[in-house]
């Protein structure tokens, strides 16, 4: 038992716990943003993996991590196009439609990949990272904490965007209209169909990213059904932060950390079933739903496709 | 007031020869409207009558299939909500457009040009606009919180927030004290000064005599005739009603007449229908009755009521204050925190609601069609959904379909449901055949206590009259009766005692009689006032 | 209590306008196309997407044909049959009540697993009948043991069951396997897997096939749950609810009871196709192993508008399409994952020929309102106002 508090385990365990956490930060950040419009996206999965794939690609063939995310974005924006067009604008039923792109995107990418890589899994270097000076050189989390890949900086920044925008602008305040009254949106003149369509595109491209860091960083590879359920719990997180940007990202930290537990406790004595070890961050989140949901809001209009003067 | 001024400039809005059909239904027949600058125009006509078809037109919400429209001599198309407001349209629905969650600052901001969000500004402004329209506003408050009538007037303001002219009110009274009455028709002489045109749509006559430079008639679609300010100001009340009554319900004018709706002066309703205090058993009774509220609507506290055998009692109140949840309590559909409710003087707390209906307790809900039927089904099962499971339609927990179609098809006949087949879907047929529906279905089988929400809401005048003489009917053979509405002419004309609900509680009970309309609206804004 | 009949004034216009009612025999075969058409419209753009993977498309489809019908093929879609069908009957259920129930995966594992590890065992020392008997028992109340805690979450406190089915889902599956890889792992063998149960004591097949009674059962399965369904008291509270929890509510309904009874039966029949699919066909478990069954069948239980009944051919053609798109995938050298997205496909072309056929008929959705509902019900009950 006193393998848990060495410096080797404590520091596997944040750094993990942050690599885990990032897909789930822009994931979660991006389905906070569409469910603030009061639209629901069960296709995260498909999404986040259509950006893996893309991701990874981009980055293998043209040996840049940038190129990587770029092309992530693109992935994850396809499945939101979808979601786009068919909940959004023509109005049909939000779960079914991602439910769809869930499997349209398991498949498609496993299918691609096997169809481009033949049955080898190419891997990719480690990531170029950005060490904060001073911070990063602090003892036992120092390095773990602040020398990460840029894009986790951009991350955190993004956050903090989004709670601005969320606070300070028109286009949070249409958003919100968007979630609680619909109705209340259109007789002010402005169209319910575009905030929506703009709230799903930004989480398509941000699931997007989320993909493609799980990939590029996370695994240094891609292979089919990568996301095991992450899509799913960055869903809950977007729930349970009740919209508010701070709390996507801490509660992201916290199932990055169950997510990455099971390699850090290979450094100790501890030895658990990788089963077990498996199961945690699906526990962890039947827990939390049953002990810290309570009092979550969700905007009224939330899964209620909007139709002009009809009912 | 209308003034020779007003006159000399070309209209504030006109609409002319407006056509607009639905499948199956011609909602507005070549209907021409003009409303002057610095005039209130009043729409007047029974529901169904096409008022809120031609409101959505002049709103932006719909486009008429022909017809043309001209604001201030000039012709232009109205194509949606956004280029009505840029018109200089601003409409006030009958239901809310606010955002409840959202404070009264955010609300008004929403739909602003600028990326920034401009809180002093939008302060400042506030602040203009309620000094000029003599009212006074919390720009902080969260607009769920405040008050009905509070609620409106943030609504009117948002509805001139961009410099409109023309303000469309859509029922506006529907919802109001008649203390808020009073006010709203301050806020509109403060309007016409401005030079403001106003739409305001009405079913009541009397309100539409109250406010009205001009009064404009709409039945079955068409505009049956209007009557401009000389009229109103030379003729008699009693021939303008006349007048009106006719142009509204043409040969069936004798049927109708009585209505509350229509006469100009309440109190005489008041002392026609002062019914005596009813003596007999006490069929239900709440006993200091708390429940909890749901989303953004109240709950009740410490409620206490009697009903007797034989007598009809009115809960009256706005919108929101504990009605739903009331009536919920009452037939077990929520849970009561503390107090009893009992029925024949047996506390019935524990009972679910299926055992509360097989003692006798009916209740017709507000949401007919949300709650009340499942428009998927047919009509014959919806006839008998409280009665899942038991004999002699179900044995065993097998169905036998063909009593319940022999029983439904007697049903039909009884209550005059139209309906094109049994089994028809009863999302198809129209809101008095549901409302029909439910009756069949719940005062059918031995009603003992029946319980009616919003009772004649959205109906016709005729089916209207029709279902309140059900409800007279009902307590003539023993029933205990009670009706929750917001309509307070409604309640005049039925009831013997009217409870009055404010937040939550109940503020009063007044007999019917002389002033009791006066007694009511006190009560009801005694507790309210707080925004 | 009857009222005066008059001339009625039918007064209700503008947005309450209702449409009037096709005639019976239009709407049945509307019905009919719009159960069909997203079925071939899947099929060619799967074959667009065969073109652009380089591969011909064709050849595919008539490879499909080929292993799933000629030459004994039609068996192996038969057998593959039972599991989909029982699993079909209890996703049917739940729906039909507005339910979600997307645990589908966990439910079946565990059920298999624990089949799979205790068959060997009951199969030795109790007579086949009884032995079959309590096998199916045991699969069928872990399934249903597996759905309670989601159910009473969802009864009891209103926390949506999408996420929480999911969750105990994953969950089913590690422990599945943690069963298969100790308990239950067969000492014999390196491999993680359990014991194999002999061919002498699986499901007996139909004379001169290869086919299993497992499908007998499953069809028996189709029958009962149909009658069920719609013409029993049960039924008609889960449609009810299904269409709209509050008119439940009023009317009577203990809707607390519904949704647990309908998840219970729904795991219950999850688990008995695990049985049946032991069995009849695997005859053992192995670790990290999924085929995914429910995935794949939720679209055509869409298509059959929830009907038992009409949900057999349905099945059939995804029994046949399975079958020999494995083969002709393997074929083709693509993964079988390919399937993933021709259910994809039926699923969007389903919502699209829906939207196009709405504005003529009411009720005709493939989706039941409740299920609609599901997610704006908050994770856990709200606290009230006040």
């Amino acid at each position: 038992m006193n393998g848990l508090l060495t410096q080797s385990f404590l520091t596997a365990l944040v750094a993990g716990g942050i690599v885990a956490a990032v897909p789930l930060m822009f994931t979660a950040l991006g389905e906070s943003v569409s469910e603030r419009a009061g639209v629901l996206n069960i296709g995260l999965e498909g999404m986040m993996l259509l950006g893996a794939y893309l991701g990874f690609l981009g980055a293998h063939e043209l040996h840049s991590e940038w190129v990587g995310f770029m092309a992530g974005i693109a992935g994850g924006l396809a499945g939101a196009i979808v979601m786009a067009v068919l909940s959004v604008s023509m109005g049909l039923d939000q779960i079914v439609v991602g439910i769809a792109i869930t499997l349209a995107g398991e498949g498609i990418t496993s299918v691609l990949q096997q169809a481009q890589f033949k049955g080898r899994f190419p891997g990719l270097g480690n990531p170029a990272t950005v060490a904060i000076p001073g911070l990063s050189r602090l003892p036992i989390l120092g390095h773990s904490l602040f020398d990460q890949p840029l894009l986790v900086y951009l991350g955190i920044g993004l956050l903090a965007l989004v709670a601005w925008v969320f606070r300070a602008t028109s286009w949070g305040l249409n958003l919100r209209a968007a979630g609680e009254k619909p109705e209340a949106l259109d007789a002010a003149g402005i169209s319910v169909l575009a905030v929506r369509t703009y709230a799903v595109l930004t989480t398509g491209a941000l699931a997007g990213i989320g993909g493609a860091y799980l990939a590029i960083v996370g695994a240094n590879t891609f292979t089919p059904f990568m996301t095991q359920g992450q899509g799913f719990i960055a869903i809950v997180i977007a729930m349970l932060a009740r919209g508010k940007p701070l709390w996507v990202g801490v509660s992201s930290f916290v199932f990055g950390i169950c997510l990455s537990i099971g390699t850090a406790l290979q450094l100790t004595s501890i030895n658990i079933s990788s089963d077990v070890i498996n199961m945690l961050p699906y526990i962890a989140i039947m827990a939390a739903l049953i002990l810290f949901a309570r009092g979550s809001y969700l905007p009224p209009a939330l899964c209620l496709p909007y139709i002009r003067g009809g009912k | 007031m209308a003034g020779t001024q007003a006159a000399e400039r070309a209209p504030a809005v006109e609409l002319i020869d407006i056509t607009k059909r639905f499948p199956g239904v011609l909602a507005n027949d070549q209907v021409s409207l003009t409303v002057r600058h610095g005039e209130v125009h009043c729409l007047l006509g029974e529901n169904g009558a096409g008022k809120s078809t031609l409101i959505s037109i002049l709103s932006g919400m719909l486009r008429p299939d022909s017809g043309s429209i001209r604001m201030d001599g000039a012709e232009v198309a109205i194509r949606s909500p956004k280029n009505a407001l840029r018109l200089g349209i601003g409409t006030v629905y009958q239901h809310s457009t606010l955002i409840p969650a959202l404070t009264v600052l955010e609300n008004l901001m929403l739909g602003a040009r600028s990326l920034r969000l401009d809180r002093d500004g939008a302060r400042k402004r506030l602040a203009e606009m309620a000094a000029m329209l003599g009212i006074d506003v919390d720009p902080e408050a969260r607009t769920g919180d405040l008050a009905l009538g509070r609620q409106q007037q943030v609504e009117i303001i948002s509805a001139l927030w961009r410099g409109s002219r023309v303000l469309v009110l859509d029922e506006p009274t529907s919802m109001l004290t008649p203390q808020g009455v009073e006010e709203l028709q301050k806020v509109l002489r403060r309007l016409k000064e401005q030079g403001t045109a106003v739409v305001f749509i009405t079913h009541k006559l009397h309100e539409a005599l109250a406010v009205g430079d001009r009064v404009s008639i709409l039945r079955r679609g068409r505009l049956a005739g209007a009557l401009s300010s000389e009229q109103l100001a030379s003729a008699s009340t009693e021939d303008l009603r006349a007048t009106i009554i006719r142009l509204m319900f043409g040969e069936e004018t004798a049927e109708v007449a009585g209505a509350p709706e229509l006469t100009t002066d309440l109190t005489a309703v008041e002392e026609e229908h002062s019914v005596p205090a009813a003596e007999g058993d006490i069929y239900l009774e709440l006993k200091s009755v708390s429940a909890r509220g749901e989303g953004t609507e109240p709950g009740i506290e410490e409620v206490s009521l009697r009903v007797s055998r034989g007598e009809i009692v009115g809960v009256a109140g706005m919108d929101g204050n504990g009605q739903r949840a009331l009536a919920e309590a009452i037939a077990g559909q929520r849970r009561v925190t503390s107090g009893t409710v009992e029925l024949f003087g047996v506390a019935v707390n524990r009972l679910s609601v299926s055992a509360r209906q097989r003692l006798g307790l009916r209740y017709l809900t507000d949401d007919r069609l949300g709650e009340g039927i499942v428009g998927n089904l047919g009509v014959s099962l919806n006839m008998f959904l409280k009665r899942i499971g038991e004999p002699p339609f179900w044995r065993w927990g097998r169905i036998d379909r063909r009593r319940v179609n022999a029983e439904a098809s007697g049903l039909v006949k009884a209550f005059d449901i139209r309906t094109p087949r049994l089994d028809a879907r009863a999302g198809t047929l129209s809101g008095g055949n549901v409302q029909k529906l439910l009756l069949a279905r719940e005062l059918s089988f031995d009603p003992k206590v029946v319980v009616f929400h919003k009772p004649t809401y959205g109906l016709d005048l005729k089916t209207t009259e029709h279902v309140r003489a059900v409800i007279r009917d009902l307590v003539g053979k023993g029933a205990a009766v009670v009706v929750v509405s917001t309509d307070l002419d409604e309640l005049i004309e039925l009831c013997g005692r009217i409870a009055v609900l404010s937040r939550g509680r109940l503020a009063g009970i007044v007999d019917n009689g002389p002033h009791a309309v006066d007694q009511v609206g006190s009560l009801m804004i005694g507790t309210t006032e707080a925004a | 209590m009857a009222l005066e009949t008059g001339a009625t004034v039918d007064a209700s216009l503008a947005s309450g306008a209702r449409a009037a009612e096709p005639a019976r025999l239009a709407r049945w075969w509307r019905t009919v196309v719009r159960s069909l058409a997203p079925v071939i419209l899947a099929l060619i753009a799967g074959g667009l997407l065969l073109l652009a993977l380089g591969q011909n498309p064709v050849r595919f489809y008539v490879a499909v044909w080929q292993g799933g019908i000629e030459s004994g093929g039609w068996q192996n879609s038969a057998v593959l049959m039972a599991p989909l069908l029982l699993i079909a009957l209890g996703l049917i259920i739940v729906f039909r009540a507005g339910i979600w129930n997307l645990g589908y995966d966990g439910q079946y594992l565990l059920g298999a697993a624990l089949v799979a590890g205790f068959g060997p065992s009951i199969l030795q020392t109790w007579p086949t009948p009884l032995a079959y008997a309590a096998l199916f028992l045991i699969a069928g109340c872990t399934g249903a043991l597996w759905t309670l805690v989601p159910a009473v979450l969802m009864a009891w406190y209103e926390t949506n069951e999408i996420i929480t089915t999911l969750m105990m889902s994953f969950i089913g599956v590690g422990v599945a396997n943690i069963l298969v890889k100790g308990p239950f792992q067969d000492p014999a063998v390196n491999i993680p897997q359990t014991r194999t149960i002999p061919f002498s004591k699986l499901l007996p097949n139909l004379s001169g096939t290869r086919v299993h009674v497992g499908v007998l059962l499953a069809l028996g399965a189709v029958v009962v749950v149909h009658y069920l369904l719609t013409r029993t008291s049960f039924g008609l509270r889960l449609q009810v609810l299904g269409a709209n929890p509050r008119t439940a509510r009023h009317v009577g309904i203990d809707v607390r009871r519904v949704i647990v009874t309908s998840f219970v039966w729904s795991g219950f029949l999850i688990g008995v196709a695990a049985a049946v699919d032991v069995l009849g066909l695997w005859a053992y478990v192995r670790a990290n192993w999924n085929p995914g069954y429910g995935d794949t069948v939720i679209p055509f239980v869409f298509l059959a508008r929830l009907n038992p009944l009409a949900v057999v051919p349905f099945v059939a053609f995804y029994a046949v399409l399975s079958t020999g798109g494995d083969l002709a995938a393997q074929q083709a050298n693509l993964p079988t994952d390919f399937l993933l997205v021709l259910v994809a496909l039926i699923l969007l072309f389903m919502t699209v020929i829906e939207y196009l056929g709405r504005r003529r008929d009411l009720g005709q959705s493939y989706l039941t309102p409740g299920l609609k509902e599901a997610l704006r019900r908050p994770l856990v009950r709200r606290r009230p106002a006040q």
